[in-house]
């Protein structure tokens, strides 16, 4: 995310992540995380239905939800009930019978231990007849998963979803069913939704401005970009991420993180202030003089008001480096009104800044509120 | 709500027959403080409170198990781990309640997942987002001159305080105050999320500018983190201002392995703590008015494992003492002829009682609403 050329992709990566979602907690593989994240990286802005076929089939998920473990006459119904609940259909929409009987068709879908590969156990698969959403037959996974996409609450639960991420926390149903039935239509190309909600009217509209709250990698990823900040490696950002609440790989159930308001707390609100104000006073750590540097380490953290054990991030830290002048040089020579609209997608909730320049405007900015919205 | 509505709504729930035996709860509302000491990592409650008369539990536990002669017998059958010597004034002194077999049905065994369900309160495969607290602090909201609705010591998680609540996480409360240097009072958000995130600046602002860190105490706390964290927490209720709720934290539970040293260790570090605080409320009188209890993810496998350890379990036994709780042994002893197919216990408590016993008898809300259903308070408060 930090170095993509494609940003739109990355962030519909971590969509996908915080949608199809497994955790290291339980899967214990990074291998098998890692591929899955490929996968998700290969259909982020491709077919949906070609990402839920896949993902179904993917060895971390079959893990994660316990579909490797499932097999006929002991049906395990953990990943049958994501599949309807969080993955298509949403919460209500469908009855226990139908997780039953779904659970009945993936029997058999397991993971090769050795390769980490899928595999199809055929003597683990229940091959009978099934009853799902009204239909019957002798369906197998794949017949079910494309029972699920036949279904335009399918289309509306997902639009649903990135209108949350894109657009606003509540989304105006009569827009979703408008743009869900476009997606539907369009054998689920995710790029057709996208584009439709990113050229909504709701998409600009005053209201919807500032409406949501940055995710903790939204936060950290689009500063360091938004500032052209070098690093010497990822470390105390993915430090700070975990500290926000957003273990990546590590979602803290099946539901995902759950966003919105969730992100800010006492705790993470201050460690978010903590990182910006250390973000953009490394220039003027590393810059003060011998004398006051006596205390050397200590006094950088004294400084940093950092707590012992912090060492590390803060030398981390400190090999972080932005170039004020030049950025500031960008953005209308510095002009308070201008860096005030690059760094804020609202009015600041506090104070104005007008007066102010340089690296006191930029922390002025950052520190405000408002700076936490999108 | 107003306060008035809040101090209507408490009186009805508490002549709504709360308590068994038609005892009415004295209003207290949250003048009265509670405590709260997680042990994460799941405490093995088999040798905890230890059933030291049942063959049973020597057969499962050859290697790790405490042996008769070395329990602290509460009564013919049930006996404290020796690390708890601690506990024993309390326990003679009738303001200790041990409660056994603490759990809930379908239970997970996952650490991340079980705590979750500890601490929304919810059902084994339900997913709630606000915590227990949370959902009883926003029906009745604690008075607006409080610092906070809830501390919590150590640790960043927000824990049942998650989804609403008034709730500050301090490390210690020097170090609180002085990062928190970095809010400021905002003014009114233009939408909701501004208006969420303004309100979390304002409690953290009212936080810093109540919480304090002077109290001297005569008390010495014990040279440990956990230690440190119940010096915290005597500090914070020590404040002028009031904080309904305080979490504290003790690590290192998790005891796969060699688990003897490590657990007997944790419960000397726990009991210590726990004699420390009560020592520092009686001194600034505040020990009739606070109400300490211990939570845990889970309990562990009734079988030893081969690393002279214990596996990832089901119920625990758990601890309520202050100056008002009726001491005794609650709960019925460990069933160790009914382990399920997996060996674990049955749970004999749901861990939802013990929070009635909270939010109805100690604080006079409307528990059920608060944990969406009705659970069954013990009756352990004294009026």
């Amino acid at each position: 995310m930090l170095a993509t050329r494609g940003p739109l992709g990355e962030k519909m990566t971590l969509f996908w992540h915080n949608h199809f979602v497994s955790s290291l907690q339980k899967v214990r593989s990074p291998q098998l995380l890692y591929r899955q994240n490929a996968l998700l990286r290969s259909h982020a802005l491709g077919n949906f239905g070609g990402l839920l076929h896949a993902v179904a089939r993917d060895p971390a998920m079959l893990v994660y939800l316990d579909n490797a473990i499932s097999r006929k006459g002991q049906p395990n119904e953990n990943f049958a009930r994501e599949l309807m609940e969080l993955f298509t259909l949403g919460e209500g929409t469908y009855s226990e019978q139908d997780v039953k009987e779904a659970a009945r068709a993936f029997t058999g879908w397991s993971v090769d231990p050795d390769s980490g590969d899928f595999m199809f156990r055929q003597p683990a698969h229940d091959d009978g007849v099934k009853t799902i959403l009204g239909r019957s037959g002798s369906f197998d996974g794949r017949a079910v998963l494309d029972i699920l996409l036949a279904q335009p609450q399918t289309a509306e639960f997902v639009t649903g979803k990135l209108w949350r991420e894109f657009v606003s926390p509540v989304p105006d149903p009569v827009e979703v069913r408008r743009i869900a039935s476009a997606f539907r239509a369009s054998g689920y190309d995710i790029r057709v939704a996208l584009n439709a909600l990113l050229v909504s009217d709701a998409f600009y509209a005053p209201q919807n401005r500032a409406a949501l709250i940055k995710s903790p990698v939204e936060l950290v990823v689009g500063t360091l970009r938004q500032f052209d900040f070098t690093t010497a490696g990822v470390m105390p950002f993915v430090v700070t991420t975990n500290q926000l609440g957003q273990r990546l790989f590590a979602p803290p159930n099946v539901k995902g993180w759950p966003g919105g308001e969730a992100w800010i707390n006492s705790t993470t609100f201050l460690a978010r202030k903590a990182f910006l104000e250390h973000l953009f006073r490394v220039e003027e750590l590393r810059a003060m003089p011998a004398g006051e540097m006596a205390g050397g380490m200590d006094g950088l953290m004294a400084a940093a008001r950092l707590a012992p054990g912090q060492e590390r991030y803060l030398r981390a830290m400190l090999q972080v480096h932005f170039d004020s002048g030049q950025w500031l040089a960008r953005v209308n020579g510095g002009e308070a009104a201008a860096v005030q609209r690059v760094l804020l997608a609202a009015a600041p909730a506090g104070p104005g800044a007008s007066g102010m320049q340089g690296m006191d405007l930029i922390r002025h900015l950052t520190q405000d509120a408002a700076y936490q919205l999108k | 709500m107003k306060r008035r509505d809040f101090v209507t709504t408490v009186g009805a729930a508490t002549i709504g027959a709360m308590l068994p035996g038609g005892a009415f709860a004295q209003m207290a509302g949250y003048a009265r403080t509670l405590v709260l000491v997680e042990l994460k990592g799941g405490n093995d409650g088999l040798n905890t409170v230890v059933p030291y008369a049942d063959g049973e539990y020597y057969g499962l536990r050859p290697n790790i198990g405490i042996a008769r002669d070395r329990v602290l017998q509460l009564d013919e059958r049930a006996g404290l781990h020796p690390a708890l010597d601690p506990l024993m004034a309390l326990w003679k002194g009738r303001e200790l309640a041990v409660v056994q077999g603490v759990g809930y049905p379908s239970a997970n065994l996952s650490h991340f997942r079980s705590i979750e369900i500890w601490d929304t309160a919810s059902k084994s495969h339900e997913y709630l987002s606000a915590g227990w607290l949370a959902r009883a602090f926003i029906a009745a909201p604690t008075p607006a001159s409080f610092a906070a609705d809830g501390v919590i010591v150590g640790g960043a998680e927000m824990g049942p305080f998650a989804g609403g609540a008034r709730a500050i996480a301090v490390t210690d409360t020097e170090r609180f105050l002085r990062e928190a240097r970095l809010a400021q009072p905002g003014p009114q958000g233009r939408n909701p999320a501004l208006v969420h995130i303004l309100k979390v600046e304002r409690d953290i602002v009212q936080a810093a500018a109540n919480l304090h860190a002077d109290h001297v105490y005569a008390t010495t706390f014990p040279a440990t983190p956990f230690g440190n964290a119940i010096r915290t927490a005597a500090q914070v209720i020590a404040g002028k201002s009031g904080v309904a709720a305080v979490k504290v934290s003790l690590n290192g539970f998790d005891t796969h392995n060699n688990q003897p040293g490590t657990q007997a260790r944790l419960l000397k570090d726990l009991a210590e703590g726990l004699a420390a605080l009560k020592a520092a409320l009686v001194e600034i009188g505040r020990w009739d008015s606070t109400l300490v209890m211990t939570y845990a993810e889970f309990g562990r496998r009734a079988r030893e494992n081969r690393s002279n350890g214990t596996d990832h379990g089901t119920a625990s036994s758990h601890f309520l003492l202050g100056g008002r709780v009726r001491g005794g042994l609650y709960g019925p002893p460990p069933a160790l002829d009914r382990l399920d197919g997996n060996g674990n216990l049955p749970h004999a408590v749901d861990f939802r009682d013990l929070y009635a016993t909270v939010l109805g008898g100690w604080w006079g809300l409307d528990a059920a609403a608060a944990l969406n259903g009705r659970f069954t308070p013990l009756d352990l408060i004294k009026a």
